[in-house]
């Protein structure tokens, strides 16, 4: 205990005077993962009111068969551009990218009260489209429905008789929930901050120890080799948690910079949210410090350390992907993943939602457990022979 | 005192160290000497209890190693091949890094430091870091580092190695003051003019077996030569005869 203490206490002493890591726990950490996460959420948020507001760009075949229906819709935002031949083939060669055709019996059709067809030329699986694609059929459909209730009124009819149900949407995704879905990614974001907090210092207590032949003479001290693994492992723990706390306190200023009134964008990134989430991370900050600590054990130079544990960092990435790609409703088996578990609370504070502490208790107990393993097969490897031997 | 008995170690298929017995006595200064590759360095680690002999055993002051390896730790000052320093600590906090790991407090590694530092004529090195020292400074303050808790028994491998003329004498002067305060001193060395200068003791190994132990007359007589070079190389001359190809 003592020796551990002891080790902690130079590891920390001796990385404080290390620029690098500095540079890495105080700024590169804590900050750019904020500021990328700023940039980020108002280059989309951005994206999103402009593409709401942006005159709606459309290629209408057969302007002249509905001037009145053209001209509507050029009041309700749509730019109306010159008509090309083979729309379809257009559209397929992705030369355009939406197309409205306007058939030449609309007129006809209009005048006599049949229903009068128009054609919307568009390729589905053009993601991008959707919204403009859905845009553009709502406003064509307001347009029926006011012209379906004049006539009807003409007839001395309610218009109301032909809407015999009444569908309100009532979505229940609260403003925090909108705004969350472009969020999967920042429990990735904290989870990087503590990587980078814990590495230099990681690789810099085992392989650097090891490169700078400095671990033969500290090995051949009087002390037990767990205490001696223990005191790196802390320390850089202390250091990812610095990090963090930093990361987290920066998250709290960048929460108040966002403006509230953007749309769906209510996070909760409040007090509470560092609240919570400091402890949920504890652990797994323990946890993954460990993990690096082990990985750069292994490794022969500083550089060959920077290398395994720059790979490592993307292994936080597969919850964050998974939950981006497949929704999965969370559950309570789920919070036995380290990282997962982890991730899914951070995104349930982030929302807002109550966070269960049974599931926060599940996936605190594991990482820990985990830790312990990873502790264990890492002073198998310090117990070795082989670990001090630089040559 | 050390006594090494019948020490054996393989790695893989080679064995490096194969039945090396000898004893440095206290007040003595124990040369081992032998070609590169030899096995000092295998046998110095056993002996320090860095590495477990497959066979045989190590007893310091009477302790055995294998059972009681703290101990032998806090009698032993072991210098190894790897001298790495924090450069990014002063040499005081380098050595009162391992004062405290010796298990004395922070007032007792202060003063146990200066007064070592000042022993060492260190003291106008004590506060600067590390980072671009000479050889021999980085040198001298590995040996202050395995001297801080003031062992009986004191084992440098290869002390010498790199080190420039000034600093040799330095290091010679130091380890005979060692051996003067009574202490055993055991280094290894490849350097013959090493061993002429400092050993009372002569153990000279060669494929991992000792092939020669006593003073240098001995071993001169031994060889029967008259120049201890020439009966170094006749005696490992041998030794390459019955234990090589």
């Amino acid at each position: 205990m003592r020796a551990m203490l002891i080790v902690l206490g130079k590891e920390c002493i001796e990385s404080l005077r290390d620029r690098r890591v500095l540079l890495n726990v105080l700024v590169l950490g804590p900050l750019l993962t904020p500021m990328l996460l700023l940039l980020l959420m108002h280059l989309i948020v951005g994206r999103e009111i402009e593409k709401a507001e942006r005159p709606l760009p459309v290629i209408v075949v057969g302007a002249q068969n509905a001037p009145n229906l053209v001209e509507t819709l050029r009041q309700s935002g749509m730019d109306p551009r010159p008509a090309i031949d083979d729309p379809e083939a257009a559209v397929r060669a992705q030369r355009a990218d939406l197309v409205l055709r306007i058939p030449q019996r609309f007129g006809e059709d209009w005048r006599a009260g049949r229903p009068a067809q128009v054609e919307l030329i568009f390729d589905s699986s053009r993601q991008e489209l959707r919204g403009e694609v859905q845009r553009l059929q709502s406003m064509i459909e307001a347009y029926a429905a006011r012209t379906g209730s004049l006539r009807l009124l003409a007839r001395g009819l309610a218009p109301s008789l032909v809407n015999p149900i009444v569908v309100a949407d009532r979505d229940q995704a609260t403003p925090q929930a909108r705004g969350a879905l472009l969020l999967n990614m920042l429990p990735y974001f904290l989870i990087l901050t503590a990587l980078i907090g814990g590495m230099w210092l990681a690789i810099d207590a085992t392989a650097g120890e090891r490169e700078r032949q400095s671990l033969e003479p500290l090995l051949v001290n009087p002390v037990e080799r767990a205490s001696v693994l223990m005191g790196k492992w802390l320390a850089t723990a202390l250091f990812s948690m610095a990090s963090l706390l930093l990361g987290l306190f920066a998250f709290l200023a960048v929460g108040r910079l966002l403006p509230s009134d953007d749309p769906g964008l209510g996070l909760s990134i409040g007090p509470r949210f560092v609240l919570v989430a400091l402890p949920v991370m504890v652990p797994l900050v323990l946890l993954i410090t460990m993990a690096q600590v082990w990985v750069a054990s292994f490794a022969k130079s500083f550089r060959e350390a920077q290398t395994y544990l720059g790979l490592a960092q993307l292994v936080p990435l597969i919850p964050s992907i998974l939950l981006m790609a497949v929704p999965l409703r969370p559950q309570l088996w789920m919070s036995a993943i380290p990282l997962f578990s982890q991730q899914i609370t951070i995104l349930h504070l982030l929302r807002g939602e109550v966070v269960s502490p049974l599931a926060i208790a599940i996936g605190a107990a594991v990482s820990l457990v985990a830790a312990a393993g990873i502790f264990w097969l890492t002073l198998r490897l310090y117990r070795s022979e082989r670990v001090a031997i630089s040559s | 005192m050390i006594e090494v008995e019948d020490l054996w170690k393989r790695f893989g298929t080679k064995q490096a160290v194969a039945g090396v017995s000898f004893a440095a006595q206290d007040g003595q200064i124990t040369g081992l000497l032998g070609p590169n590759g030899a096995g000092k360095t295998t046998t110095l680690r056993m002996l320090y209890t860095l590495m477990q002999p497959d066979r045989g055993s190590v007893r310091v002051d009477g302790i055995d190693a294998a059972a009681r390896p703290m101990d032998v730790r806090r009698r032993l000052g072991a210098l190894p091949d790897a001298r790495g320093l924090y450069k990014r600590l002063s040499v005081r906090e380098n050595v009162e890094y391992f004062a405290r790991l010796h298990g004395m407090d922070r007032a007792q590694a202060t003063a146990r430091c200066t007064a070592l530092l000042q022993e060492l004529q260190m003291m106008e090195l004590a506060d600067r870091r590390t980072e671009g020292f000479s050889q021999g400074e980085r040198v001298k303050t590995a040996i202050a580092r395995a001297l801080v808790h003031d062992p009986r028994n004191v084992v440098l491998d290869e002390p010498a190695n790199g080190l420039d003329v000034m600093a040799t004498r330095s290091l010679r002067e130091t380890l005979r003051k060692l051996r003067a305060q009574g202490r055993c001193v055991l280094m290894s060395t490849h350097i013959m003019q090493e061993v002429v200068a400092l050993c009372d003791r002569i153990v000279i190994i060669a494929h991992g077996r000792v092939v020669a132990d006593g003073t240098p007359d001995a071993l001169r007589e031994q060889a029967q030569q008259s120049n201890l070079e020439e009966a170094f190389m006749r005696i490992i001359g041998a030794a390459e005869l019955e234990g090589g190809t």
